[in-house]
């Protein structure tokens, strides 16, 4: 086990931030925390690297005890916080250069590491990273994060904020680093990107709602889940609710997701009953869980 | 039909010395219609939208909003839209109440309307119990549905969110675009930016800005049809990359 | 220790790229002893004054030209009765009329004892009481010419003399306190700023989640600045020397020394503000109301401190600049050596001390 924690609690004054928090990361595993702003992720993540003290419980980093071993811990990972943006009036180079000697070593011990997410930033290594795109301070970011070979990588919502083309860019990065040794514990927002880590943990107002493989979590929705939509999407999600049956009514893209209460739904009847509320062009139809649904139904 | 239109857009250019960030770009969007104006960081979404709303004046090209002209009539576009944004919505150190008060009165509301406006958002929001306290100690999802629905206060023709609903939970992000449907379903027309693809799912129709241009626009069916992909975001990786 | 370099050439880096900042720091010791040396000042030039002559005889013939000679003041009208004392003063021109009384001479001569009225316009309490205190001189002067001539009269004057200060250059006098503010501000003000920049930033959790040492990171820090400052010391040093001709009667040496224990004490300020600051801003209003403030009220720069009320003068112990200030000025114009300040530095010494350890203790290894 790469990452312990067990029984996590932490409190601001009156806000709970983690309530009860427990999971382990294996080696290797690309661990993702999926919840929403205020959800205590980045809480969590300042305990684990050694930057907050839990009020309760405990945990462990590749093998170093959050509170005791501290500073080995603190040689051993690499973080990339939430609002992390470098220094701004550094080039890339000396961002780079930087964050190796404090670490104590160079960008050429360990270069085959960051290689692939190096060369992409290159031809601009002498701009100032204030000056860089969205995407391209986030590949010098994770750089600066990997330049000692860490052994655990924490990154707190490094997508928030960035086009979905650098997105992709940086999920297919963290895919390439796993097989090099490294566990990396990634947070989100994003719940489209639950699906790129091997295992996840839906996370709200402190507490867990699940932990498993996303596959798994979205196997665990048990409803059928029907897609739906009219001629007018106000008075369809109006109707809807008004509907006796219904379990859920949740807006989804171009979509309604709608459940039903009743085992025995027939989405015939519920047609009729919306042709009444005088909708037309009403398509009823089957459709899977995403983990989207899972999250909602799991916070209700 | 021609009528119907509340914004027309035909040509806009903005350049800032040598570089083009809205490069003549050409739309419609419809009464009552909710459109999801999309783009990258840099593609000029933001400039484009700073035009629209008669904070920025174009270089060339023309545009209508409430059929009000852009170059000419900026203060007049100004009184019949409503804004929104993400990095500054209400004043955290106002309450409920206060925040609605003063916002109604930039807009030349009159008290009494001030005052049953208030109590119909307070109501429909559902904040009767937090009505008298401070917008910062409130969650950020009620914070967003709020600051939305005081956008809506002057009955605008048309309201400009700028990437409202980053970061809130699912279902508080339903609830917010709940709101958003009844404001167009009313007849107000509702103009979304963001660069998160998920949002444009819901809008009835979009269009993507590349490097200042135009490059796609249409339902987001119909896209994701022309595409041959299954959401928004792929949709966006395919135009990005060529 | 390659750490600690690669740490320090970050931080010139930081300083040499904000040109903003940069011009702050070397523009303001110039613009401010420059303002000070020139604009504000406690000395009186050619100030106007009008003269109200009853007798019109010997005598204040004699003490008019005085007066008109002096380089203090001009004469910018006569006057003839005391109804148009009040008019004069109105239209604002002139700041003090010189009433004499009528049959001056005479009764200078055989009662010994002549009257005049100095009337000064008291809107500026200080500039009044330098033009009564001058114009006093210069009776006192002419008095003095009198008694020599005739030797019959026998009169007792009191006489002042200026030491260290002869000509109550006011530069003496602010050169040593704008020194004092800008090492402070320089050093506590930038040093609190560039800590909470990192804050804001979210490059500390990185720094604190790294094998660097609290320590390292703060004398990081800190270190640049210490090298701004005394370059900074240095020029305002050089630049009153030659431009308001500012003596530095002591030693060179004691005086840089001297300094650089007051930039640390600064800088351990500094850091202690940046310990309790979360933003910038905040780093920069505790830096601005609670120490250049107190710097310049209650350090003995502008207002005495010995004419402050007891709680005050309590007060002003506990600031560094008041014994800074004390030891400038000791060692600049009296030109003494350690062994008549080796109090306020031992005093200084150890609120040095008492910061660093404060500020080192208060750094915190986590974010709370």
């Amino acid at each position: 086990m790469s990452i312990i924690v067990s029984n996590i609690s932490k409190s601001y004054k009156k806000v709970k931030a983690l309530q009860n928090i427990s999971f382990n990361v294996k080696s290797d595993e690309i661990f993702g925390l999926i919840g929403p702003d205020g959800a205590g992720k980045t809480t969590l993540f300042r305990i684990l690297t050694t930057l907050l003290i839990a009020n309760k419980g405990a945990a462990s980093i590749a093998g170093f005890d959050v509170i005791t071993d501290y500073k080995s811990i603190r040689k051993n990972v690499g973080y990339m916080p939430g609002k992390f943006s470098l220094y701004q009036d550094l080039t890339v180079q000396e961002n780079l250069q930087f964050f190796a000697t404090i670490f104590g070593t160079t960008l050429e011990e360990n270069y085959d590491l960051i290689k692939d997410i190096y060369i992409q930033i290159e031809p601009f290594k002498n701009r100032r990273a204030g000056k860089l795109s969205g995407g391209m301070k986030q590949k010098l970011a994770l750089c600066c994060a990997l330049i000692h070979k860490p052994k655990v990588l924490f990154l707190d919502e490094p997508t928030t904020g960035v086009d979905p083309v650098s997105r992709k860019e940086f999920w297919e990065m963290l895919k390439r680093l796993q097989g090099k040794n490294i566990t990396i514990l990634v947070s989100t927002p994003y719940m489209d990107e639950a699906a790129l880590c091997d295992r996840i943990a839906l996370i709200q107002d402190g507490q867990i709602l699940e932990i498993a493989t996303p596959e798994a979590i979205v196997k665990k929705y048990s409803k059928a889940i029907y897609n739906l939509s009219a001629n007018n999407m106000f008075e369809l999600i109006n109707s809807l609710k008004e509907y006796k049956h219904n379990h859920s009514v949740y807006p989804f893209g171009e979509f309604v997701h709608y459940t039903d209460c009743r085992p025995d739904f027939n989405p015939t009847e519920l047609k009729v009953f919306l042709e009444s509320k005088n909708l037309t062009n009403i398509i009823i139809e089957r459709t899977t869980a995403t983990i989207e649904d899972t999250f909602m139904e799991l916070s209700k | 039909m021609e009528n119907n239109n509340v914004i027309k857009v035909a040509g806009l250019t903005k350049m800032f010395g040598d570089f083009t960030a809205v490069n003549a770009i050409t739309f419609d969007v419809k009464k009552g219609e909710i459109f999801g104006f999309l783009g990258a960081n840099g593609a000029g979404k933001t400039t484009a939208m700073k035009m629209l709303i008669g904070i920025s004046t174009p270089t060339s090209g023309k545009a209508t909003v409430a059929g009000f002209d852009v170059n000419t009539q900026p203060e007049q576009i100004k009184k019949t839209i409503g804004y929104m944004s993400q990095k500054f919505a209400l004043y955290d150190d106002l309450t409920v109440r206060e925040n609605i008060t003063f916002f109604g009165g930039i807009y030349g509301l009159s008290r009494e309307k001030i005052k049953s406006k208030a109590a119909i958002l307070i109501d429909e929001l559902g904040l009767e119990n937090v009505a008298n306290k401070l917008v910062g100690s409130l969650p950020l999802g009620w914070k967003q549905k709020l600051s939305f629905s005081v956008s809506l206060i002057h009955d605008p023709k048309i309201v400009f969110l700028d990437e409202p609903t980053g970061g809130v939970d699912p279902i508080t992000r339903r609830q917010f675009w709940e709101l958003i449907y009844k404001a167009s379903h009313q007849g107000t027309t509702v103009f979304v930016t963001t660069h998160y693809m998920d949002e444009a799912e819901y809008c009835d129709r979009v269009s993507i800005m590349v490097n200042g241009k135009i490059e796609a626009l249409d339902t987001p069916k119909k896209l994701k049809e022309r595409f041959k992909v299954d959401n928004m975001n792929d949709v966006f990786l395919k135009l990005a990359r060529g | 220790m390659k750490r600690f370099i690669g740490f320090i050439k970050k931080e010139f880096y930081h300083i040499f790229r904000d040109k903003r900042s940069l011009f702050i720091l070397f523009g303001m010791p110039i613009a401010q002893i420059l303002l000070f040396g020139f604009a504000i000042t406690n000395e009186i030039n050619n100030v106007d004054i009008a003269i109200l002559d009853h007798s019109k005889d010997a005598a204040t013939k004699e003490i008019i030209n005085k007066i008109a000679a002096s380089k203090y003041f001009s004469i910018h009208q006569f006057i003839e009765k005391e109804d148009d004392i009040e008019a004069v003063f109105k239209k604002g021109k002139v700041k003090a009329v010189l009433n004499f009384e009528k049959d001056f001479s005479k009764n200078l001569i055989k009662e010994n004892n002549a009257k005049i009225q100095v009337i000064t316009d008291a809107t500026d309490p200080n500039t009044a009481n330098t033009i009564s205190n001058y114009v006093n001189a210069i009776l006192q002067n002419y008095l003095k010419e009198q008694n020599k001539s005739s030797a019959q009269v026998y009169q007792i004057v009191s006489q002042t003399h200026m030491v260290y200060n002869p000509e109550l250059k006011s530069v003496y006098m602010f050169v040593p306190g704008v020194m004092t503010i800008i090492l402070m501000l320089v050093s506590a003000m930038m040093t609190s700023i560039s800590i909470t920049r990192e804050k804001e930033l979210g490059t500390m959790e990185i720094l604190l989640v790294s094998p660097l040492k609290p320590i390292q990171v703060i004398v990081g820090k800190v270190f640049p600045y210490i090298f701004l400052s005394i370059i900074n010391a240095i020029v305002i040093v050089v630049l009153s020397i030659f431009i308001f001709k500012m003596p530095v009667q002591g030693s060179l040496f004691l005086l840089a020394m001297e300094s650089v224990l007051f930039i640390i004490t600064a800088l351990a300020l500094g850091i202690l503000i940046s310990t309790i600051s979360a933003t910038q801003q905040t780093a920069m209003m505790i830096s601005l109301m609670g120490l250049m403030l107190p710097v310049i009220l209650l350090s003995g720069f502008i207002f005495p401190i010995a004419s402050m009320p007891l709680p005050l003068q309590i007060i002003s112990n506990i600031i560094p600049a008041k014994w800074f200030i004390i030891i400038l000025k000791s060692i600049m114009l009296k030109g003494v050596g350690l062994q008549y300040v080796w109090k306020e530095t031992l005093i200084l010494l150890g609120m040095a001390v008492f910061f660093i350890g404060l500020s080192v203790k208060k750094y915190k290894i986590r974010l709370e």
